[in-house]
This record gives structure tokens, sequence and C-alpha cells, in this order.
């Protein structure tokens, strides 16, 4: 009987699955489901685990940043598993082939939910038909004569029931059927899927229970804070470590490849170690780098052709046709992602061994990390994949795993890595600034005939680059669904040596404010409503334009707004969803104040109506953050923002209302992660104009007044 | 160094940490009591809120010279089993999301309530602006507080 090394292979039995997700097997190893269980725990596949106890573990592959998933991949698990909800738990996937795709191990691009959507809950049915089949042979019947009900099999013959728990043994002995054989339920019959569900970390949240990177303590551990160069790219030239020694508690500093790590009893400690430390730094390129050169550098980058990303029609030929013709010049800066949680990790390396505990959204890539930190083998790393608290695009892996792997292994004793605030800001790798000319072309009617623009910013990865075209630097630019026959879309790589990364909604993040206020100008010089015209060029679009609908009748867009308020539209299809919003806005005293926003999302079927309401309302306020006063500036190569004073996020008295209408859907699920951000500044903008009559063309508003 | 003596969720506490060590990192480090959070270091996030005599503070800004002989409360000494009605509020609403920031959040709450039983959204504001949440969790938190107060009348 070969049952147990089949289990620790990875059995393949659903390969046809979306995503290249497979429906297989992994042995746990770490105590953990154990000790959430009084019985023994039985895999019926990588995904479900059934404890003889009658408690079913849910193994979640998609790393929890807050955005829900632990709770949705759940419901899409319990679903065809007919399991009560009561009676889950749920753990975090280890590092293993069968929970990567597309060679990654993570959640990245709001896919979540869209990629698992038909794998996990074939995943459910695939464990419901072994306890089917378990029962079956007990019970000497055929397995379609058993139905699976409330974490039981019912015999619909005897009506005799069986625990899932009883037949947790036996199941697991079995073959699994093929993952794609078995019918799946329509969406009209679903129990979970689709219904509000309270989100299973909660508990643990409100009770300061939850455990994240920076929480974690291991006998023996010292604490470590990392000086790093202070411009992006330099390098440690000498460093004198005497005073920094001379701080209580300071027990080590050591030079890594990152900078000099300062290693104390306490955090405090190594802090003001660090403080004491000399430092001698090569500064490197950007050593004379500030915000106005690299102005200008997007700014002669964009005053000739780039690299065509998109033509269509006679592209930018058509605009010598036009009746009317409107430019404009849009900006917007470097972002910080800035999650609440500065980047930690701890690290335990040891001579055949490493473990690392970290937040990661792809742990697959910490755990690369890791391995090129330690030298160690891939089978030597042990990775604790932690709740994260945020990522925003940032939180993937990178130079805080490294240094605490390095500084452990150098020291020999566990390490964790603590950054700063001002770290966090100074060191992030950031939404790179953006420089977009546009023109566009009417015809005498007022019809938009041409769209054109020269886009320039930093590529957001080496991997988006096709024929010299960042796919980000130009999405929701080249993109557009709005009916237009002619359109050239070109972009150019400025060659700017600061580090950039993805940052939620990526380059829709600045490119939709771009567009949609861009949009906006084109509609009020064609003497249309804003709404009104978005239609006429959506009539071809159903789902955007029932999402502007829905937005514009539930923000009673044609009704009037008391003295001093304004609306703004805007409307953004990225991450497989649709979203329209509608702001409503006044002026007080210079600043803009953001009173309501109504923002309806068709993103197909809503897995949990609860959690798009959340991740609507996340996203819009990570974007009004950005659209009010969202700035990393620089200043002879180093960032001059230190800390929230002045890299201030959204605070509760700031917090305008927001309404969430979701579109009923019976299409498959978008992305909820990240459509919410793109469309609030655009929509706060074109507020700005319809109350002012100033267009605000630069991100962030704050770089204005008004009045 | 200096030794240092206060409460702490009930249980007298001495350590010695040097005086100006914030309470924070006591807290963390020292004792191990990791549910209050590190979000600036400046008190400008408020991650790091306890109650210091009944009073919502900064414990990243607050040395340990200056607890000598108070009485703290963190989240993990709020209730037993997150049964304050400030956490019980937090529940039914499900506020959190990546959940980094709610101790705190929790903590200006609690501390709010039991000064203002029934605030108005204004003074939720006034008493909350100090908490950052990078989720934007302002909306639930808002509600989250209004139910608190209202089980409070029963």
């Amino acid at each position: 009987m070969n049952t147990k090394l089949d289990r620790r292979s990875f059995l393949k039995v659903g390969g046809a699955a979306a995503g290249g997700l497979l429906v297989g097997f992994y042995l746990p190893g770490k105590g953990e489901l154990a000790a959430q269980s009084t019985g023994s725990i039985k895999n019926l596949n990588a995904f479900v685990h059934i404890g003889t106890d009658d408690l079913v573990t849910f193994v979640i592959h998609k790393p929890e940043n807050g955005q829900g998933t632990t709770t949705s991949l759940a419901q899409l698990l319990a679903e065809e598993l007919e399991v009560d909800w009561n009676k889950i738990r749920w753990e975090y996937a280890p590092i293993a082939q069968v929970y990567a795709s597309g060679g990654l191990q993570g959640t990245v691009g709001s896919q979540a939910v869209r990629t698992t959507y038909n794998p996990l809950r074939q995943a459910g049915a695939v464990a419901r038909e072994m306890l089917k089949q378990a029962a079956a042979q007990q019970w000497g019947i055929d397995k379609a004569q058993c139905r699976a009900e409330n974490s039981t099999i019912v015999n619909t013959v005897t009506n005799a029931r069986l625990s899932y728990g009883s037949l947790a043994d036996a199941a697991s002995q079995l073959t699994p059927p093929v993952a794609n054989t078995i019918q799946l339920k329509p969406a009209s019959e679903f129990k979970v899927v689709g219904k509000p569900t309270k989100r299973l970390d909660t508990p643990a949240k409100i009770a300061g229970k939850a455990e994240f990177a920076l929480d974690v303590r291991r006998p023996g551990m010292l604490h470590a804070v990392v000086a790093r160069c202070p411009v992006t790219g330099g390098s440690v030239a000498s460093f004198d470590a005497t005073a920094a020694k001379g701080v209580t508690g300071v027990k080590h500093v050591v030079q890594i490849p990152e900078g000099v790590a300062v290693v104390a009893d306490n955090t405090w400690s190594a802090m003001e170690g660090r403080k004491a430390l000399v430092v001698q730094w090569n500064e490197g390129e950007n050593a004379a780098l500030n915000t106005e050169a690299i102005r200008d550098i997007l700014t002669k980058a964009t005053a000739t052709p780039g690299n065509v990303a998109t033509k269509r029609g006679e592209g930018e030929a058509a605009l010598a046709t036009s009746a009317k013709l409107i430019e404009a010049i849009y900006e917007a800066p470097y972002l910080a992602h800035a999650p609440m949680e500065p980047f930690t990790c701890v690290a335990d390396v040891k001579t055949n061994s490493c473990e690392v505990w970290v937040g990661s959204q792809l742990p697959s890539v910490a755990n690369g990390n890791a391995i090129q930190a330690s030298g160690l083998q891939a089978n030597q790393i042990n990775l604790h994949t932690l709740y994260m608290g945020g990522g925003f695009g940032m939180r993937g892996g990178g130079a805080y795993v490294t240094e605490a792997v390095g500084i452990s292994k150098a020291l020999g004793i566990p390490i964790k890595v603590t950054y700063t605030r001002e770290d966090d800001l100074q060191t992030d790798r950031f939404r790179p600034a953006s420089y977009v000319r546009f023109k566009a072309g009417m015809d005498a009617a007022g019809k938009l005939m041409t769209w054109t623009a020269r886009a320039s910013c930093s590529s957001f990865s080496a991997q988006g680059m096709r024929n010299g075209v960042d796919r980000e630097g130009v999405a929701g630019i080249d993109d557009t669904l709005y009916s237009i026959p002619n359109i050239q879309v070109e972009y150019r790589e400025p060659g700017i040596k600061i580090p950039t990364n993805y940052w939620r909604s990526v380059g829709h993040s600045q490119n939709t404010f771009f567009t949609e206020s861009f949009i906006d100008e084109v509609a009020i010089a064609a003497g249309k409503d804003p709404v009104e015209f978005r239609r006429e060029l959506l009539a071809n679009q159903p789902r955007l334009l029932g999402a502007l609908n829905l937005a514009a009748e539930k923000a009673g867009w044609d009704k009037p707004l008391p003295a001093g308020r304004a609306r703004g539209v805007a409307a953004v299809n990225c991450f497989g969803s649709f979203n329209a919003q509608i702001a409503e806005i006044s002026i007080v005293q210079g600043k803009v104040r953001v009173h309501r926003v109504v923002s309806a999302v068709d993103c197909g079927i809503a897995v949990n109506p609860a959690g798009v309401e959340q991740q609507m309302q996340s996203a819009i306020v990570y974007g009004l953050s950005a659209a009010l006063r969202g700035n990393i500036t620089f200043e002879r190569g180093r960032v001059q923002q230190t800390n929230f004073h002045q890299y201030e996020p959204l605070r509760m008295d700031e917090m305008p209302v927001i309404e969430t209408y979701i579109v009923p859907s019976t299409n498959n699920p978008g992305g909820m992660g990240e459509v919410g951000t793109p469309a609030i500044a655009p929509a706060v903008g074109n507020a700005i104009f319809k109350a002012t009559g100033k267009r605000v063309r630069r991100m962030p508003f704050s770089l204005e007044t008004f009045v | 160094m200096a030794t240092i003596n206060f409460n702490v969720n009930g249980q007298r506490q001495s350590v010695d940490a040097p005086p100006q060590m914030p309470l924070l990192w006591v807290l963390r480090d020292t004792l191990g009591l990791t549910g209050t959070k590190f979000g600036c270091g400046m008190g400008l996030c408020g991650a790091c809120t306890v109650h210091i005599d009944g009073q919502a503070q900064r414990s990243c800004s607050t040395q340990i010279s200056a607890v000598s002989g108070k009485t703290i409360t963190t989240i993990e000494g709020l209730s037993p089993n997150g049964t304050h009605r400030v956490q019980q509020a937090w529940l039914e609403v499900d506020v959190p999301q990546c959940g980094y920031c709610q101790p705190g959040q929790i903590m200006s709450a609690a501390a709010l309530l039991s000064k203002t039983p029934n605030p108005t959204d204004t003074e939720i504001d006034s008493a909350m602006r100090g908490n950052i949440c990078r989720c934007g969790t302002y909306q639930s938190i808002r509600a989250a507080i209004h139910r608190a107060a209202q089980g409070g009348r029963r």
C-alpha cells in the first residue's frame, strides 16, 4: 500500500483546471493542524482536510492582506463540499507547486478569487465525492444513492447519516475522481457563494491575537534595524560602529549587502544604536536626482514620438481632419505603499536549515529570497506565512526577507528585522511618476473621433515590457472601452533609476485619472453632459455602461445639489471588473472636501458581497489619499517624506460616505482588490472642475489651491 | 537603566529599562504583549494606542519612566476573550481588513465611549482622527462605535 507515498507526491487529478491549479495532496508536517483539532487529520486533497473529530480545515493559498481571501476562498471550497460553516478551520498553504499559478504562489493582480472560482469549487466537489464513496462502501450501496448535506453523508434509501469525521479515514484511502468530470452546481443553487459572509479572520483581529511577522518571538531572538543608503541605489563605503556598540542593549553591528545592521535585545535599542552608527555612503548614480529633474526627463521623453503601444484606425494622422482639437498634459507623482505594518521578517538560519516567518503576498518569492540569502536548498527552507498588515503591491518579498536571513546567517541566531516608518517610506519601490500628453479630435457634431497619447513613466517591472512598451504604463489609456475610431498611444521608458513596483491598481492608478479627466474635458468641449457623453461612447459596452447607469441613478446625477456642492463622474474597466463612481464634493477654505461617493461595480458573481463592499471602500480610500495629497518627492536622491506627517493617508474626519452598489451578474467573478482605486481621483477632479471651473491635471490635488 | 513599577492588564510589572525607552517596546519586546502595534514611532498613526489610567495614549511616544506607578490596559487586557462591547461591535460590523491598526482603533474607541457614551459623528471624528487605517475601514469603525454606544445603553 503506497497511499502515504502518494500523499507525499503531488497527485495530479485535475490538470485542466483554470489557471493551471491542480487538485493534489500535500502532507502537513508543522503540527499546526493538529493543534487545532482533537482528532487525526485526513487529507482529501491539497485544499480540504477533514479531521476525525469532524473539523474541516481549508488550506488557503492566497495570503490575507486584508482583501478577504481567507473568507472568499473558504466560501468557494465550502460550496460544493456541503460543509457546516461552523465546523471549518483554515490555515495558510505551505510552499508547494500545487498552490502556484504562472510559477508564482501568492496573491497579485486582484486574481485570488477569479482564478480559483472553478478550481476550488472542484476541490470541494472532489472531497465530497470521496466522502460519498466512503459512505457508499460502508453501507454497501451505490454512491448515487448518497447525498452530502451539512457535514454529513445521507443514505437516501434509509435516511441514515454518517458524519464527515467518521468517514475521513476511509475517504482518504480512495483514489480521487477526476475533478473536471464532476458537475458543479449552477449559481442559482449556491448556498454559500454570493451570500454576505462574515470574515473568518475577524475574531483574532479584534483581540490582538492575529499574528503578524512583527509579533513573532523566538527563543534567543534579537532585534535588528538596518542602516541603508539614504540615496536609492547607493551602498556602504565604510562605517564606524564604536558609538553604536556603546548604546545600551546593542549586541552586534554587522555589514550585510543591503547596508549595516544594528542588532540589539529590543527593537528600540537597535533603533537608538542605528542613530549612533556612523556610515560613509557611496551615494551612486542618483546622488544629484531631484523631482524637478525627473519632471524634466518625463517632459522630454514625451516631446517626440515614442514606441507605439496601440494604433487603431488611422491613428494620429486622423487628428488632421478634426473639426475641433483638444490637447492637455497630465501628471502624477511617485507614491509609496505605506502599509500600516512596516516591513518585518523573522529568520532563524542554522547550518542545514532556514526558518522564516513573514507576511508576503508572494510566499514563493519570499521563499526564493530565503534560498538565495541563506545559500541553502529549497527543501531546507521552512517558510511560515503570516497575516500581512497591508501590502498594496509591495509586500511580495525582497530586501526585508534577505536582510533577516542574511543577518541571522551571519550571527547564527534568530533575528527579527523591523523597518521603521522612515525606512518604509524612504526605501520603498515606488509607483512611478508619470507624464502624458493627450490630443483628441472631434467631428463637427462633437463626436470623439481620434484619441492619442504619449506616455512616459518608469516601467513598473521588466516583465511588463513588450516591444519597448510597458503595458502597465499605458493600461487605462490604450485599452479604453470607449468607442473611438482612431487611437494612437505611445510610450517611452524614461531611464530614471528609481526603483518602482506595483501599487494598488498599478498603471490604472495614474492612467485612469488622466483618461477619465481628459474625456471629461472632451465632453465639456463637445457641450455634452459628462455621463451622457460616456453613455454614447459605451453603447456597445453593456457591462461598463450598466455600472455607469447604476451609479448615475443611485447618485441622482440628474438631481440638483445644495449650493456649493458639485458632482464628478469616472468609469473604468480593469482587473476583469467594471466600475463607475460619482463623487460629491465642496471646496472648504481652498481645499477639497469629499462628502459622498457612489460606486457601482460589475464584478461578475460577487462571491462575498460584504467583501466586495469592504474592498470598494478600501480601494476608494487608498485612491483618495493619493489623489488629495499623496506625493513622494526627491532631493539629492533622497526621499523628502519621512513619516505620516509628510505622507499622510486619509483620516477619519475626511472620510466620505461611500455607497457601494453591485450590478447583478451571472458572469464569472472579476477582481475586486484594486478595481475601486482608479476612478476616485478623476471623479473628484471632475467634480472640482464642476465646482470651480478649474481643470486639475496634476496629482496630488494639494498642489493646487481652489476658490 | 531604571527599575519601573507599573500595572499592566491587572498584573504588577517591574521592568529594568532605559528611562526614555518607549512603553510600546517594553510592552512588545520585554513583556511579550504584541497586540499593541508599531506604525510610526511618532504618535502620528495610533496603532500603538493603549490606556494609561483610563486615557487613550500613544505608547510609542510615552517614555517608560512616565508610567511609573500607573495602570496600563492593552488590547489583551481590554476583555478576557474579545467580549468588550467595542470588540463585540467590531465583530458584528466585521470591521477589520488587514487588521493591523485595529487594536489601536479599538483602544481609542473604548476610551471615547467610556467618556462619551453616545458620541456624535463629529465627536467620533475628533477622537478617532489620530488612528490611521490604510485599508480604509473608517466607515465601518464609525458604524461599530455607534453600535457599541447603543449596546451600552441596554
